[in-house]
């Protein structure tokens, strides 16, 4: 077939990224700003177009796998890993999403990290920022085409370290440019809580190994079956150690709380990594992983409850934030709570639906949220400075600072307007599709998640709404706000594709046309297109109404005046202070685990390692012990006692003996001829004798 | 009892006499006396065993001149009294003890070893005065005719060496 | 008159000499007289050698005397300068006083 030579292309999807970052790395420095951006941005782009080429190919043939050898890797006795591209309709999907939202999310910020370095006074870095997403771009690709849950783990392990990067850009500062370690910690968090989710996946493909003897997906699923029937045991055990790796990569409970610090990174950061693909790597595992999960419901059932629970659990933690970033990063901690929810309920079309909106609409806040940002920030930087309302340090994010933005930033206004009310669920934008379906199946097989989902819904269209309110409407609380401008032509014109695509999306999936779910069909058995459920419909409509009519009488009506503390707080009380203080669950963590993590290493370090091994078996023991030896026994004892005895006694004893025979030499000259008579009588009495 | 033992006894305990007096003697000329004594003593018996050459050069070189010698030096140096033994005073004993000892092994030698029983005859008509004295001579000089030489060059060496040795250096006084 | 003298006679008497010769050397302290002594042991020595001589019936033993003799006449004078040197610088012929040799 002609197409089977397009699906050849797929080692490109890698390879154009790499050549971006290479280049940048080799010639960036010669390069204008423009240039490298662009360059970095044309790399992603043209990885959109073989993926395109590839959903083509696949489209136009029998929509089955094909898996594309590229290099062979390990060959270890039992264990043969080779580095295989797999070509199948869930790998595109996910090559679509991140090359197509990323290469927006690249041009966006050539324009938003070019007066990001200026404000942070270090326009060198720009380079090094470009690099470092072509590299996350590469990796992502590497672990959503991986044809074994090794190469997966490789590219998985590739975005961990990207997040990394990318969020201690600033490593040296904190989000508000003070020299700290702020921004660095952040980094070390979101890579340590991804470790001990790491830790689980390793487990798992360490089991998965020992009971498949591979770890390409084609084996592994085809032995599945077997398996599950001599042991489930095993099963339970791989999917509930992925799931360890899904809560951190995707931000769930227990390991999500790396999330809301990752927003110190620069915004395109939050929105590529943190919102669109980095976090969904998770969501795609499991459906990969779903032959796998279809075999335990139990662990299904575990998947479904850590997606709702941590849904319904980071909303009401947006509700009490003041930072617009980070209502955003725990809304999307419940929004990946609700996809997780829907793959571990086994609506894997759901929630893959739901992950391609999300990109679409989160991608758009959160760069909107940039804006917003960077217009602040122009605004401090315009202030005439004087008056006492200029400040040494001032917070750009602070929503409290913020304020009747609408006036001074219109596009921005309606572009975020638009994110906002897809992430409600308004119909007839992208998020009303994709999440309506997660809620209709929820409601036939899980109504326990679907409740917490439901209420969740409720909270999200509650906090937008409160945001929305905030920001965009009243009187600018702060001397900055007033000054904000908008944002420039390269930063708005990608946020009006995303915007399109958030109202558009819904079609990716319309209650009987179906075009994901017959799409999927062919990678993951058993899906079958949802029913429209119109009470599920109705009644999400009716509470996502309810809200943003609530956050109006709360926020909207009497706007929020400068100082003014949070009506909520008011209202809810100590409850706001719960929600405001995030539970205290960094906190907890910090004094149950990480402290006695480090007292543990500190003990380790001290006792262990400085009192007893260096101070006791060092030098106690083993420099004690050889001094001893080398000056008691052999300095002292053996050379000066012993043998410096029998010198000295030598020299000693012939000095006592010469000097006892010189005595003879006493010049006498009777004594020496007794002495010659003596010799002569002995002499003749040894001759008579003998 | 023959007339040559009893002459023997007689001149041998002269002998040991005057050596015992020249053991003894403080005075130093005394004792130069008894030796000249012993000398011509032990000349009668070179007699006695019939060398007269020999017992003529004893009695002229050795009571002649030697003792001569010795009594000019002792006339030169004074005698003086010398103090009462204060060095070394365990060696007179062991002295006298020793040569005891040597006289008693040589007793022993001679008579429990050795048991010489040859006999010396006297001197009579077997000796020749005249042909022993001959003969002495041809021997020395021809068969001992180098250590003859070498004894002249000893005694003019010891000659040579005496007048170096006492010689004034300039300036010194006597 | 028939009877002669044995040669262990003149042997003896050649013992004792000797041996109050060798006395006289060790026990007097005034070099003179030990000189003397010294000249007492040779002459016993000659003594033996004629006997022996006498004995065996050759003049060996008295050409031997004669250098002996010889040599006896010249190591005294030898001796006796010697010692007046010493009298020279120590005003004393004590032989005790003469033990610079002394270490």
């Amino acid at each position: 077939m002609a197409s089977s030579g397009l699906f050849s292309l797929v080692p490109l999807i890698v390879f154009l990224p790499v050549a971006g970052l290479l280049v940048n790395i080799l010639f960036g420095g010669r390069m204008s700003e423009k240039a490298i951006g662009t360059l970095a941005s044309a790399a992603s782009g043209l990885a959109f177009a073989v993926s395109a080429l590839l959903g083509v190919a696949l489209w136009t043939g029998s929509g089955g796998a094909v898996v594309v050898p590229f290099a062979d890797w390990i060959h270890i006795g039992d264990l043969n890993v080779a580095w295989n591209f797999r070509v199948d309709t869930l790998s595109v999907l996910m090559m679509l999403v991140v090359s197509g939202v990323g290469t927006l999310i690249h041009i966006y910020a050539i324009g938003y990290m070019h007066e990001d370095v200026r404000f942070k006074n270090d326009v060198g870095r720009y380079r090094r920022f470009f690099v470092f997403m072509n590299l996350f771009i590469a990796m992502m690709m590497i672990l959503v085409s991986g044809d074994s849950y090794l190469m997966l783990f490789v590219g998985w392990e590739g975005v961990g370290l990207c997040s990394f990067l990318l969020i201690g850009f600033w490593y040296e500062m904190d989000t508000l440019g003070r020299p700290s370690f702020a921004n660095s910690n952040a980094a070390r968090k979101a890579f340590i809580a991804n470790r001990i989710g790491d830790f689980g996946f390793l487990l798992a493909a360490f089991t998965m190994f020992w009971a498949f003897k591979d770890l390409s997906f084609d084996a592994v699923f085809a032995q599945a079956g077997q398996v599950a029937a001599l042991n489930p045991g095993i099963i339970l055990f791989i999917t509930l150690f992925l799931l360890l790796g899904v809560a951190g990569k995707s931000a769930q409970i227990p390991l999500y709380v790396w999330l809301p610090d990752a927003m110190a990174g620069p915004t395109p950061v939050s929105a590529l990594i943190h919102a669109a693909t980095m976090v969904t790597a998770g969501v795609y595992l499991v459906a990969r992983s779903a032959p796998l999960y279809t075999l335990v419901p139990q662990a299904q059932t575990t998947v479904a409850l850590v997606g709702g629970i941590t849904a319904l659990f980071a909303a009401t933690i947006a509700v009490g934030q003041y930072d617009i970033k980070k209502v955003l990063a725990y809304s999307t901690i419940s929004q990946l709570g609700f996809m997780v929810a829907a793959v571990g309920m086994g609506a894997f079309v759901a929630g893959m639906f739901h992950l391609v909106t999300h990109a679409f609409f989160k991608a758009l806040l959160f760069l909107s949220a940039g804006s917003v940002i960077l217009g602040m920030e122009r605004g401090h930087h315009h202030l005439p400075h004087n008056g006492d309302h200029h400040e040494e340090v001032f917070d750009p994010n602070d929503m409290r600072n913020m304020g009747g933005l609408r006036k001074q930033m219109p596009v921005t206004f309606w572009l975020y307007l638009v994110g906002a009310l897809a992430l409600a669920g308004i119909f007839p934008l992208a998020g009303f599709w994709s999440k309506d379906e997660i809620l209709a199946d929820a409601f036939h097989k899980f109504p326990a998640v679907y409740w917490m989902l439901t209420i969740a819904a409720f909270l999200t269209a509650f906090y937008m709404g409160r945001q929305v309110w905030m920001v965009f409407f009243g009187k600018p609380r702060h001397p900055v706000a007033e000054h904000a401008e908008e944002s420039p032509k390269v930063i708005t014109i990608p946020l009006m594709i995303l915007a399109a695509l958030a109202v558009l999306g819904g079609v990716l999936n319309l209650p009987g046309v179906s075009s994901l779910t017959l799409w999927l069909e062919h990678t993951i058995a058993g899906v079958e297109p949802g029913e429209f459920n119109f009470f599920v419909a109705g009644l999400s409509t009716v509470l996502a109404l309810a809200a943003i009519a609530l956050s109006w009488l709360i926020y909207g009506r009497q706007p929020l005046a400068e100082g003014q503390k949070d009506p909520l707080k008011k209202l809810l009380g100590p409850v706001f202070t719960v929600f405001e203080r995030k539970y205290w669950v960094d906190e907890f963590y910090w004094s149950v685990f990480v402290n006695r993590y480090v007292d543990i290493a500190r003990f380790l370090a001290d006792v262990i390692d400085g009192r007893f091994w260096h101070d006791f078996v060092h030098e106690k023991v083993i420099a004690g012990t050889y001094n001893w030896l080398s000056r008691t026994v052999l300095d002292l004892r053996v050379d000066q006692q012993f043998i410096d005895a029998i010198a000295n006694g030598l020299g000693e004893w012939t000095k006592r003996i010469s000097g006892s025979l010189r005595r003879l030499q006493n010049g006498f000259v009777r004594s020496y001829a007794l002495a010659v008579l003596a010799g002569v009588v002995i002499i003749l009495g040894y001759l008579i004798l003998k | 009892m023959n007339l040559t033992l009893i002459l023997f006894i007689v001149l041998a305990a002269v002998a040991v006499a005057s050596a015992a007096g020249l053991l003894v003697s403080r005075n130093t000329v005394y004792a130069a006396l008894f030796l000249v004594l012993n000398f011509a003593t032990v000349a009668v018996f070179y007699l006695l065993l019939g060398a007269p050459f020999i017992a003529l050069a004893q009695v002229t070189i050795y009571a002649g001149a030697i003792m001569v010698l010795f009594l000019f030096v002792i006339m030169l140096l004074g005698s003086e009294k010398l103090p009462r033994g204060l060095v070394l005073p365990w060696q007179r004993p062991m002295a006298i003890v020793l040569a005891a000892v040597l006289l008693a092994e040589a007793g022993f030698l001679l008579f429990q070893r050795l048991r010489l029983t040859a006999t010396l005859a006297n001197p009579e008509a077997s000796v020749n005065t005249t042909e022993t004295l001959r003969t002495l001579g041809m021997t020395l000089f021809n068969q001992y005719l180098l250590p003859f030489e070498v004894t002249s060059v000893l005694l003019l060496v010891a000659m040579v060496g005496v007048i170096v040795l006492t010689k004034k250096e300039k300036g010194e006084q006597g | 008159m028939n009877q002669t003298i044995p040669l262990s006679y003149y042997l003896a008497i050649s013992a004792v000499l000797f041996a109050m010769g060798t006395l006289g050397v060790l026990i007097r302290r005034n070099p003179l007289i030990i000189f003397m002594s010294v000249e007492l042991m040779l002459n016993s020595a000659n003594l033996a050698f004629v006997a022996f001589a006498r004995s065996f019936g050759v003049l060996t033993g008295q050409i031997f005397v004669f250098f002996v003799m010889t040599v006896s006449a010249a190591e005294v004078a030898v001796g006796l300068a010697l010692i007046v040197i010493i009298f020279r610088n120590k005003h004393s012929i004590n032989i005790d006083l003469m033990n610079s040799l002394k270490g």
